[in-house]
């Protein structure tokens, strides 16, 4: 900031600037992350830490990298760390780890910085890493073999191992399952989807900041109430659909994946429109699909369609009637 | 129709032209069906270009021979009988010699019928030349097509099954990335193999730096083929940044606002 410089301060608008920044923001996302990192770790052992570190070395590499390449860093504004992490937490802990690396350098090379980086990236590029892991390796991301966390008879404390269902497979299998586990989170799953406590933790980390509203997750969540107590074919039943709502990556990815900047709708009106539609995709994905989850596949087709959902809930600007026409002729 | 014997029209030209210059699936990115579709393993892929090559040189070599006959206004009902003649004597040939093949590739044999590459060679290049640079086009993008689809296979096949025509590469504790094998990584594949080949073109254009190629035309240094000139209007990315036509510079005024 040398004297020169400030002589002449000539800039287009905005004049006007907060002191929000990109960092920043991605910053406060990795902090409403750690709950649900910290219970995934605590729930799943050791594995876990190396799961989640391998990712988000091969998110924040690969950005690192590609920004040597084209003599442009843009590590600085942490979204790789968030990526690595998002996409570490939605992984189920046994995946070996160079699967974990491949997620992380498809997320970031071809579903962000091919498009032009941050803000180009017209899909979540931690959901399109998890999508491209589910159509690659099915049956290791299907593997929930996993660790519980659990005091031993002599009070030692210890991970043992355990196979199997996620609550959410049990559930559409017909058994009953312990709602109160799932809320706390001492379930199989992948390794940040477990705790509904720890992730509505970070949540309203997020939601106190400002960073997030509630407009997506709670129209999301909303209507996917209802659609699974109108065709989930147990009724209104409390504990089925709290079960349903603890269960699987809902919590997960509504809150911290559906409300990504760059891949919502702008509009207040498309925001709850996108809600509704993500909801309405998970239960029937859940509900007709042959799998028991579909929160990734819901919002990735909801990402698609938000440059239509912003052409159709664009509002009008003032002193135009609607279709941009001037009341003027 | 002008028919002049030029440099363009030599042989070797001609081959030279359908394999690496105008290359119909990395460069003109026709015949995207079959590209996309068949392109499972090496074998397939290499199956399917060498079946389109043949059809192509024969196709390429009747229309030329018939251009003086074939009245202009009904010229496209023409050229389609003439190639679907081709194309059902090579999968009855197919059927009968190579009858795993033609499983493999079922109905995207039939559809060779309208393949862009050979119905566009017959109206832009084989019904204006002679028969001998028309036999040699066709050849030269049924080779090209052919080289494309195997690469495309190769790397399909290698990355999505761990094998190569076949054989077993890859080490016992490799996992094939199955979505290799499916749709979506045919576009990838596609994708990254076309970035590939224009990254080379590039370079190889800068090298030379403004020469005029072999057949007269201007060579536009660092331009990617079939750039028209009008950033707006076309929708291959990436080429803007040469800052030729877009200028998209950014002063930056005052580091303090930053």
């Amino acid at each position: 900031m040398s004297e020169d410089k400030r002589r002449l301060r000539v800039s287009s608008n905005p004049h006007i600037r907060s002191h929000v920044t990109t960092s920043g923001i991605f910053f406060a996302v990795i902090v409403a992350l750690l709950p649900a990192a910290g219970y995934g770790i605590y729930n799943f052992g050791p594995r876990a830490i190396a799961v989640i570190l391998v990712t988000i070395a091969s998110t924040v590499l690969t950005e690192f990298l590609f920004g040597l390449c084209r003599k442009k860093t843009t590590i600085t504004d942490l979204s790789a760390v968030v990526t690595g992490l998002l996409l570490a937490l939605n992984l189920p802990v046994e995946l070996p780890l160079w699967m974990a690396a491949l997620g992380g350098v498809f997320a970031i090379l071809v579903a962000k910085l091919l498009f032009g980086g941050l803000g180009q990236n017209f899909m979540n590029p931690a959901l399109a890493g998890r999508c491209f892991l589910l159509i690659s390796f099915p049956k290791q991301m299907a593997d929930f073999t996993t660790r519980g966390a659990s005091f031993g008879t002599n009070g030692a404390f210890t991970w043992d191992a355990y196979t199997g269902a996620t609550p959410l497979a049990a559930l559409k299998a017909g058994e009953s399952v312990n709602v109160m586990d799932m809320i706390v989170g001492r379930t199989g799953g992948c390794i940040g989807e477990t705790s509904m406590i720890a992730i509505v933790l970070g949540a309203c980390i997020l939601l106190l900041l400002g960073i997030i509203d509630l407009r997506i997750p709670g129209s999301y969540i909303v209507s996917f109430v209802i659609f699974a107590g109108l065709f989930g074919g147990r009724g209104f039943d409390p504990a089925y659909l709290s079960a349903q709502l603890a269960g699987g990556g809902l919590m997960l990815g509504a809150f911290f994946m559906a409300t990504d900047y760059v891949t919502r709708p702008i509009t207040a009106k498309g925001q709850y429109l996108y809600g509704i539609f993500l909801g309405l995709m998970t239960g029937i994905f859940r509900f007709f699909g042959p799998g028991a989850e579909g929160v990734s596949y819901a919002i990735i087709l909801g990402n698609l369609l938000v440059p239509l959902i912003d052409k159709v809930t664009k509002p009008t600007a003032f002193g135009y009637k609607r279709g941009g026409k001037s009341h003027e002729k | 129709m002008s028919e002049r014997q030029s440099r363009a029209d030599r042989p070797a030209e001609r081959l030279y032209n359908g394999l690496i210059k105008e290359n119909p699936t990395f460069v003109l990115a026709l015949g995207m069906c079959p590209t996309l579709a068949v392109t499972t393993s090496a074998i397939n892929g290499l199956g399917m270009g060498l079946t389109t090559t043949a059809v192509l040189i024969l196709s390429n070599l009747i229309i030329s021979l018939l251009r003086k006959v074939i009245p202009s206004r009904v010229r496209i009902p023409a050229f389609i009988v003439i190639i679907a003649s081709f194309v059902t004597m090579a999968e009855l040939l197919l059927e009968a010699y190579i009858p795993s093949l033609n499983k493999a590739l079922g109905v995207y044999i039939p559809l060779i019928v309208v393949n862009c590459i050979i119905l566009g060679r017959a109206e832009s290049y084989a019904y204006s030349h002679s028969a001998i640079p028309a036999f040699f086009d066709g050849m030269g993008m049924g080779l090209g097509f052919s080289f494309a689809l195997t690469c495309i296979g190769a790397v399909r096949e290698l990355l999505g099954a761990g094998s190569l025509f076949g054989f077993e590469l890859m080490p016992e504790s490799f996992t094939p990335i199955s979505i290799f094998g499916l749709a979506p990584g045919a576009f990838f594949v596609l994708a990254g193999l076309t970035a590939a080949q224009n990254a080379l073109r590039n370079r190889k254009s800068k090298k030379s730096g403004g020469k005029h190629s072999a057949d007269g035309t201007p060579d536009h240094g660092e331009l990617p083929a079939g750039c028209k000139q009008d950033c707006t209007a076309c929708g291959v990315s990436g080429c803007s940044s040469h800052g030729k036509f877009y200028d998209d510079t950014v002063i930056e005024l005052d580091a303090e606002d930053k």
